[in-house]
């Protein structure tokens, strides 16, 4: 697999989002409150705009979601799956922490079930701290 | 049966026609009307001397109607069904319907030729020029129309006597007890009022009038005189045509509203129904109904109806309803506070039969659905202040008397999923007409069971309103915080902008400082507008529309430099679109340099005054719009709020600016300025109210100042003002009583509040370009920041650049 180094994670701001440009693909990658982070295709399907890293993160029903800035919708970023239409959904991408403290993202097996995330264990809230496998 | 004609197009006649087009009558329908108009509301017509203008009076003509106004009708002949109209022209008829209304009666005495009268528009227009050189104006006549006039003429500014014929006031409403308390309270105003006092005459030096003399000789000075002591049925047409009239007037019709040719209906206040004439609006509706059911081979009667009546006149609420005598009464009497307040109830002291209540208008709300009932507790509980809430009405309790809509039906359509006021509103018409049944509408929703939430989200069980007030007693100054103590879960899009917004009004901090930024929605995130392809739009501040050539220039050089499609906004500002992210500081440094600020386009905030060009240049205008447009742009901009809001000041009556049409407008008068509220255009478009006339300019910004704080702090989420104003429990009178009597003592608060966000106010715009922290966001691709987006891409039209989407 190959994995792109996007940024250091502690420059993502919890509870938002940022773009990366992946080999051509535009990935939004987004870190929630609890330090988790995701990746999700930047192209909102509705509007056919590539703005979704755009979007306010938070959750329903305690899944983390996102919705788009331009009509609302609201997309899992565990799945990709539209919240309100089932039949709409946006490719999820693996993402990591890796031993640098960077954020990597690559675009092989793209599933529907966030990947696990070897050498990274979720960190507090305070965007300071770096994860703590990253601290050699 | 299909070709219809209507005589006469007052509300009756609305009705009339609205109903037979409601339920599919194919005929013609034509409607002759001799006002240059169609029909209006009168219940509301004195709003019209304070702006309310006649257009917004005036009810819509319902499809395939057709009318002819500035026409009068001079005879029928009943055996050609035809009638002749004053122009020599005829108008066949299979049906005709008398809905010639009524005159206001003048008596016959020397100089009443010179006096006015208070019904239609015209007479408002005749009675403002003549006030307009008077200082004192009588008007005769001390029941509902004759308050209702009186309380105009002092609107106009005059001193006002009232000269009444009985020995109290509202003689058909109000008995001995209630009409001094109502007596008391107007005196209080400063009106004068003669009660068992006549008219002799009208004192006139050749059509000038002077005053009124009484007939003990005195006389009371003034220069407008209104008659409003009673009407009369206009039957003149029926009384030719040989019809039946009653003895003292009025087309004697059945309960079908026939009259005693069978192709002849009458209805309104010229109809004599069941020996009655009738001159409320409520049943009035209801004969229409019956006629337009009648003529569509229906066979609804009119029996009668509720002469109930509850208004505010001068006020006081003064509110009637079933008899108004008994074997038994009770009464409560409060002549510190002005209230009285009577039930009159059987002999056997278990069945309610009316009541009467002045100044405090409760009772009637809660104990009219009752009259001919068992009394659902002691007459002595019910009198007292808010006792009524607790009842439980029978479904067949009339609710709404100027529709006939009874709890039943609210109940029913409450059950169809009307769960709010308006909803019901829509459905049933209860409340539509004068209003005053709104209260027990939402009673009976509350009642209902129907949980109406007013969650903000899963994450909030507060409304905005609530929120805002724990962020405030509470010192909150984070989402965080507040979620944790006061929510659930992590927040989402509709909660997190909510509370920035919140906060942004509260504590004034940069809107993108810290945690705040992770609230926002992309527009206020990257302080610019979003647009369909994904780039965004600049709008740099304008203030009052006012520019130097020279900063035109640097608009257009920035435009021109960054490729930026260039538009004129409806807010006398430019708009520039087309900008990638990472454009937005590069643009945004050279229009800071040039003195430009953030124009706050993209947010849930003051947008724009706009303004014409006011005294100093137009030849019409009475003061310095532009001046004060500029002023009250700079004074609230960056105030974040639950919506938009916009806002224009016209400087003279023509209103060029289009301020009616605003959140908040202004238009200049020859004393000062006056403030209208709640106006918006959009997918529902509402001429502004007015709310106070001839401020000075610090009572104006005073006024707004309040008006917007408290908007803020009580709207629910996007929630614009005008909705806001009509949710108000007592709409814009309670909004007076609150900003400009400070009736809930927190106008100093709101003062406050209002000097915290001016003198806190910075660009942030200018804050962004100095912290690289923020700046770091603007970027296409944080792994590319160098890189624009290639999937924006655009084609040419007429000379400038337009979105191509890839799909």
């Amino acid at each position: 697999m190959s994995w792109t180094e996007i940024c250091a994670y502690d420059s993502l701001l919890p509870e938002t989002g940022v773009c990366a440009l992946v080999d051509g693909v535009q990935v939004a990658v987004f870190r929630t409150f609890d330090g988790e982070l995701h990746a999700l295709g930047n192209l909102d399907p509705f509007s056919g705009a590539y703005v979704l890293s755009r979007g306010i993160v938070g959750t329903r029903k305690g899944e983390p979601t996102v919705a788009s800035p331009l009509h609302k919708q609201v997309f899992s970023l565990v799945t990709g799956r539209c919240l309100g239409d089932e039949s709409v959904s946006v490719p999820t991408y693996p993402v990591r922490v890796n031993a640098a403290g960077v954020v990597e993202v690559t675009l092989e097996a793209p599933g529907h079930e966030a990947p696990a995330m070897p050498g990274y264990a979720p960190v507090s809230l305070s965007a300071s701290r770096v994860p703590a496998s990253a601290g050699g | 049966m299909n070709r219809i004609v209507v005589v006469g197009y007052g509300p009756t006649a609305h009705r009339l026609v609205e109903t037979l087009t409601s339920k599919g009558f194919h005929g013609s329908v034509t409607v002759i009307g001799e006002e240059p108009r169609p029909a209006y509301d009168r219940v509301h017509l004195t709003s019209y001397l304070s702006g309310t203008s006649a257009d917004d009076l005036t009810y819509a003509v319902p499809d395939g109607v057709v009318t002819r106004l500035n026409t009068r009708v001079t005879g029928i002949d009943r055996e050609a069904r035809r009638v002749t109209l004053a122009d020599g022209g005829t108008e066949p008829y299979d049906v005709l319907v008398l809905a010639t209304g009524s005159t206001p009666f003048v008596p016959p005495v020397p100089g009443a030729e010179h006096a006015f009268v208070y019904r239609t528009i015209e007479d408002l227009d005749a009675i403002r020029a003549a006030a307009k050189d008077a200082e004192q104006g009588v008007v005769v006549g001390g029941g509902l129309l004759g308050l209702e006039a009186a309380d105009a003429l002092r609107g106009l500014g005059l001193k006002t006597h009232i000269v009444e014929m009985s020995p109290w006031l509202m003689p058909r409403q109000v008995d001995e007890g209630g009409g001094s308390v109502l007596k008391s309270h107007i005196e209080g105003l400063g009106l004068t009022v003669h009660t068992g006092a006549g008219v002799q005459e009208i004192v006139h030096d050749d059509g000038e009038v002077s005053g009124l003399r009484k007939p003990d000789g005195t006389v009371i000075d003034a220069q407008v005189v209104v008659f409003s002591a009673g009407i009369r049925p206009r039957d003149e047409l029926a009384r030719q045509a040989g019809l039946e009239v009653g003895p003292r007037g009025g087309i004697v019709v059945d309960s079908g509203m026939r009259t005693s040719d069978p192709a002849i209906y009458a209805v309104g206040e010229c109809a004599l129904a069941g020996g009655m004439i009738y001159g409320l609006v409520g049943p009035c509706n209801t004969m229409a109904e019956v006629a337009a059911d009648r003529i569509m081979g229906g066979s609804a009667t009119f029996e009668g109806a509720d002469m109930s009546t509850k208004l505010k006149l001068l006020g006081v609420e003064v509110a009637q309803f079933g008899a108004m005598d008994g074997a038994l009464d009770v009464t409560y009497m409060d002549p510190v506070a002005g209230v009285y307040k009577k039930l009159f109830i059987s002999d056997d002291a278990r069945t309610l039969l009316g009541g009467i209540c002045v100044g405090d208008g409760g009772p009637y709300t809660a104990l009219r659905p009752f009259v001919g009932k068992e009394l659902p507790a002691s007459p002595s509980d019910l009198l007292f202040a808010g006792a009524g809430a607790a009842l439980d009405l029978p479904d067949e309790a009339q609710v709404c008397s100027c529709n006939n809509v009874c709890a039943g039906d609210i109940r029913t359509a409450i059950a169809d999923g009307a769960t709010e006021v308006p909803a019901i509103k829509a459905c049933t018409r209860a409340g539509t007409t004068c209003g005053s049944c709104v209260p027990m509408l939402k009673q009976l929703l509350e009642k209902s069971g129907v949980e109406v939430s007013k969650a903000l989200c899963e994450h909030f069980a507060y409304s905005r309103a609530e929120l805002f007030d724990i962020v405030r007693v509470r010192g909150i100054t984070t989402f965080s915080e507040l979620i944790a103590q006061h929510g659930q879960g992590r927040g989402c899009d509709i909660c997190k902008p909510a509370v920035a917004s919140i906060l942004a009004s509260l504590h004034n901090g940069h809107v993108l400082e810290g945690e705040r930024a992770a609230l926002q929605d992309t527009n206020d995130a990257f302080l610019a507008n979003i647009q369909k392809n994904g780039t965004y739009s600049v709008v740099p501040r304008i203030p009052g529309g006012e520019i130097t050539p020279e900063k035109l220039i640097v608009i257009g050089e920035v435009a021109r430099d960054f490729g930026l499609y260039t538009k004129i906004t409806g807010g006398q500002r430019i708009d520039l679109f087309g900008a990638r992210i990472e454009q937005l500081p590069e643009i945004w440094r050279r229009l800071v340099d040039a003195g430009f600020e953030s124009g706050h386009a993209y947010g849930k905030a003051l947008r724009t005054v706009k303004s014409c060009v006011g005294s100093t240049w137009c030849r019409y205008g009475v003061q310095d719009s532009v001046g004060m447009a500029i002023a009250l742009e700079l004074r609230y901009r960056g105030l974040r709020s639950p919506h938009k809001i916009k806002s224009a000041v016209s400087g003279c009556a023509r209103e060029c600016a289009e301020a009616r049409s605003k959140d908040f407008g202004v238009i200049a008068t020859e004393q000062g300025w006056n403030l209208y509220v709640g106006g918006n255009g959009g997918f529902k478009p509402r001429h502004a109210d007015l709310l106070a006339k001839d401020l000075s300019t610090d009572e104006l910004i005073r006024t707004i100042d309040r008006f917007l704080m408290f908007y803020i702090r009580t709207a629910d989420r996007l929630q614009r003002t005008a909705a806001w104003i009509e949710s108000l429990d007592g709409g814009l009178d309670y909004l007076r009583e609150v900003i400009m009597e400070d009736s809930l003592g927190i106008c100093a608060d709101l003062d406050a509040q209002m000097e915290h966000h001016i003198a806190t106010y910075a660009d942030e715009w200018a804050a962004t370009l100095e912290d690289p922290e923020k700046l770091k966001r603007f970027v296409s691709f944080v792994n590319a920041p160098g890189v624009p987006d290639p999937s924006i891409v655009f084609a040419s039209e007429r000379g400038q650049i337009k979105p191509v989407m890839s799909r």
